[in-house]
């Protein structure tokens, strides 16, 4: 039973370090077309993460369904732009032809997390 | 870049109307495309288009519009806000109004023991009203934790459902299975997953309050944006939203009214109060020709102006997107600890695997159920969020209190560094005198002393020398009739020449009039150096070889430019001043003024290299200047800061930018970046002494020796007040109060 416990307690150690540090969601890629849509609920944005090709000014529509004061804003620290964001309304966040790289976006405590990866 | 506007349309009935509005709007030059919806009697319209225009397309149709647009956001954000902090209260209060009984009946030991098959009945019942408030008052955290997990992000939501979840199943395996524990182990925890949950909701809504306060300076800029505009249209005055006020407009303001959009005053004076702009307390005369700005209180007086910039264009617009902007960025510091908060949640969740497995392996019995305790106070008391929470909230009130002085910071790292800067350079005119030299004395050896001044004025009506406008202002005022000049010549860095009545005249320096062979005595020496002495710059007229007179021109040093470099010194920065006047003339204004050290003689073009070789030296430069002329010095400059009302070109390049023309602003950045950078440090310091001393107290590290285990229910309040502690610290910068005056 203790040796069950115990593997039980190491395998569950590996899993969390595999699922949260390791692997990555699914991107959403953003090809061929200039819009995306991010829902902002239960403390994820969704997609969180957003490939985009290199040289294209992309538009996102964040739509907030969360009403908890941490979705209020999300943050491109790296591209110094904000945005407010009101419940159930969508806000039209126009970025510019990025060059190739990974620009995160956060809330304004870096706990929502979301990324676009410019190839 | 285009964008969508939505209008509501008035005046519609049919769809012929539809199709009318629609083509309007289609023609209007820059858009791109426009679609109206009849049932709510509304058009988004797509492209780069003014609104004013659409709306004036619309107007044409026979029909009206209106912009749909912030203010209903506005009330719609503050109404969502209002209704999710009533819902969190709401919900504390009905996880608190079943926990805390149970907790009551526990510790006065009333409650049935698992032993007896009636015990287990009524915990299994207590357990299930349990759960059903637990998903209500904590449904967020459940949704949240599982949303987060299948998008591979573990956040202050997963602690909370895990360790609440544990808490729940373990009391309700006990519950069902008394026997698989010793009897010692045998405790429930729904009372504390249930007062956890209240208090978490409870120390949100107090977050949530708190954080209101820290946005209350952006708030009371939008607040001073007029709702209306009284305008002049066929000769009549009509009150429109501010939003249809066009370009050029000519706008009526009233006694006591808040002026609508920025533009030059037509007709009448006033005197305006721009304090809440620009911090300067004292209201400022205005008359026909002077700029106005939006968001200013017409104090006394009506008069007229002409509308030159409206919407997004306004000063205030303007100061608005920047201190909004600058109050979502971080500095370096902030950066950093995202990187910490975004690996925290994983992390705690391995140490709360590992406490259970040390105390599984190594703990007194019952085993299990230390085990089980210890791991779910870990995951209570693991607070991200006031890790998260220290960088933004202390900078967005640090930005905002600066807004309340006419501070304008660019951004995080803008604010970071003033703090740490060691010098100042500061560009002499302009920032520490006026910029409007004024003449002091004239000084005839030949003639009158109108006679030099009239003569002077003369030559001067072709130069554009700054002095020059000083010489013929004060001709003008005298009423000196001038005369006309003829073979005019500007002799670069020394002065000009030309003839005027016949006569060959030269003005300029002493180094002009030695080139010319114009002997200087004595007595014209000593008067030199006693101007030289007083801060004032001679200009040298002469006839031919004979000299004439002199005409003493000043620059009026800024009545609080002393006080402002007395404040600096106080804050330990080496005052530097750089200026283009010849060093005497430096000196003296230096003296008058206690600087540290003079940069004479400068030109314009090498105000850059100065910076670059202070910076060379290791000083941490900040350059302050008018943000035209000292562009390239106050970008290479550590943190170049613009003086003066907000010019566009300062209010695009400047890390700073005081809207007050004085020195006095360099000073307040500098106490209010230090304070705030101090704050963000205690909430850093404070949220991460929480976390890497609450974490191994939980785990039980003081078990051992003093045998003390944290009860999850103390871990839960500790880490709902943490949040609450980091705002209300952070709030604690509004009531900051600054060395020297507004």
């Amino acid at each position: 039973m203790t040796l069950l416990v115990n593997l039980l307690g190491l395998a569950l150690i590996a899993v969390i370090i595999w699922w949260f540090w390791l692997s990555e969601s699914r991107a959403a890629k953003v090809v061929g077309r200039t819009s995306l849509t991010v829902l902002v609920n239960g403390g994820v944005y969704a997609p969180d993460r957003i490939e985009v090709a290199t040289g294209q000014p992309v538009q996102l529509t964040f739509v907030r369904k969360d009403a908890s004061p941490c979705a209020a804003q999300v943050v491109f620290t790296d591209l110094n732009l904000s945005f407010d964001l009101t419940t159930d309304k969508a806000t039209e966040v126009n970025l510019p032809a990025l060059n190739p790289g990974e620009y995160p976006f956060t809330c304004q405590m870096g706990m929502y997390r979301g990324l676009i990866k410019v190839t | 870049m285009a964008r969508a506007v939505r209008l509501s349309i008035d005046g519609m009935h049919c769809a012929g109307c539809v199709s009318k509005v629609e083509t309007a709007l289609i023609s209007v030059p820059g858009v791109t495309n426009a679609v109206v919806n009849l049932a709510e009697r509304s058009a988004m319209v797509e492209g780069d288009a003014e609104v004013s225009a659409l709306i004036e397309a619309v107007r044409a149709t026979g029909r009206d519009a209106d912009e749909i647009k912030s203010d209903a956001d506005e009330i719609k954000k503050e109404a969502a806000e209002m209704a999710h902090y009533r819902r969190l209260l709401m919900q504390a209060a009905a996880a608190a109004l079943v926990g805390l009984p149970m907790f009551v009946a526990g510790m006065l030991d009333i409650l049935p023991s698992l032993d007896s098959a009636t015990g287990q009945i009524i915990w299994l019942a207590l357990g299930i009203i349990t759960l059903g408030v637990m998903l209500f008052s904590g449904r967020q955290f459940y949704v949240g934790a599982f949303k987060g997990l299948i998008h591979h992000s573990a956040t202050m939501d997963t602690l909370i459902a895990m360790g609440t979840g544990t808490a729940w199943l373990y009391s309700m395996a006990i519950s069902i299975w008394p026997d698989a524990v010793p009897e010692v182990g045998r405790h429930v925890y729904f009372e504390a997953a249930l007062i956890i949950i209240a208090l978490i909701n409870l120390g949100q809504a107090l977050e949530m309050r708190a954080r209101g306060r820290t946005s209350e300076a952006i708030k009371r800029l939008i607040g001073l944006q007029a709702k209306t505009a009284r305008v002049l249209r066929d000769g009549e005055e009509i009150d429109i939203p501010i939003k249809q006020v066009g370009l050029g407009e000519t706008v009526r303001v009233r006694p006591g009214e808040k002026i609508p959009v920025d533009g030059v005053l037509l007709e009448g004076h006033s005197n305006v109060d721009e304090s809440m702009l620009t911090g300067e307390p004292m209201p400022v005369a205005k008359q026909a020709g002077d700029e106005v700005v939006g968001g200013a209180i017409n104090a006394a007086g009506t008069f007229l102006y002409k509308a030159t910039r409206i919407g997004a264009d306004t000063v205030l617009a303007r100061i608005i997107s920047m201190v909004h902007q600058a109050q979502s960025s971080k500095p370096k510091i902030g950066r950093l600890v995202d990187k910490v908060a975004g690996v925290f949640v994983p992390a705690v969740l391995i140490i709360a695997v590992l406490t259970f497995l040390v105390w599984f392996n190594f703990g007194p019995e019952p085993r299990i159920s230390f085990a089980l305790v210890t791991m779910m106070t870990v995951l209570i008391i693991a607070c991200p969020c006031a890790l998260g929470l220290a960088t933004p909230m202390s900078i967005m009130v640090g930005v905002g209190k600066a807004a309340e002085y006419g501070i304008l910071i660019r951004n995080g790292e803008a604010l970071e560094c003033a703090g740490k800067l060691s010098t100042i350079v500061l560009d002499k005119t302009g920032t520490l005198t006026l910029g409007k030299p004024q003449v002091t004395d004239v000084i005839a050896f030949e003639g009158s002393e109108d006679e030099i001044l009239r003569l002077a004025a003369s030559l001067e009506a072709g130069s554009e020398h700054p002095l020059a406008a000083a010489v013929l202002a004060a001709a003008n005022e005298k009423g000196l009739q001038l005369a006309s000049v003829e073979k005019f010549e500007a002799h670069a860095g020394r002065g000009i020449r030309g003839v005027v009545e016949d006569q060959s005249l030269f003005l300029g320096n002493a180094k002009l009039m030695q080139e010319q062979g114009i002997a200087l005595n004595a007595n014209v020496e000593t008067r030199l150096g006693k101007l030289a002495e007083s801060a004032r710059t001679p200009i040298l007229l002469a006839a031919g070889e004979r000299l004439l007179g002199i005409v003493a021109v000043a620059d009026p040093i800024r009545e609080d430019s002393r006080e402002a470099v007395s404040r600096l010194h106080g804050l330990g920065m080496k005052v530097v001043m750089l200026t283009g006047d010849n060093r005497h003339t430096a000196n003296a204004v230096a003296n008058k003024l206690g600087v540290d050290d003079v940069l004479a003689e400068v030109m314009p073009a090498d105000k850059h290299a100065k910076v670059t070789e202070l910076q060379a030296h290791g000083e941490i430069v900040g350059m302050v200047g008018d943000g035209i002329n000292d562009a390239a010095a106050l970008a290479q400059a550590d943190v170049g800061f613009a003086i003066g009302a907000g010019t566009d070109v300062a209010m695009e390049s400047a890390d700073v930018t005081l809207m007050r023309s004085s020195p006095m602003g360099v000073a307040s950045a500098i106490e209010i970046s230090r304070a705030t950078m101090g704050n963000i440090r205690q909430n850093l310091f404070g949220a991460f002494i929480y976390n890497t001393l609450g974490i191994p107290v939980a785990a039980g590290i003081l078990y051992p020796v003093f045998a003390l285990l944290l009860n999850p229910i103390i871990a839960g309040a500790a880490m709902a007040m943490s949040s609450v502690t980091v705002v209300s610290n952070a709030n604690r910068l509004r009531l900051l109060k600054l060395g020297g005056r507004r």
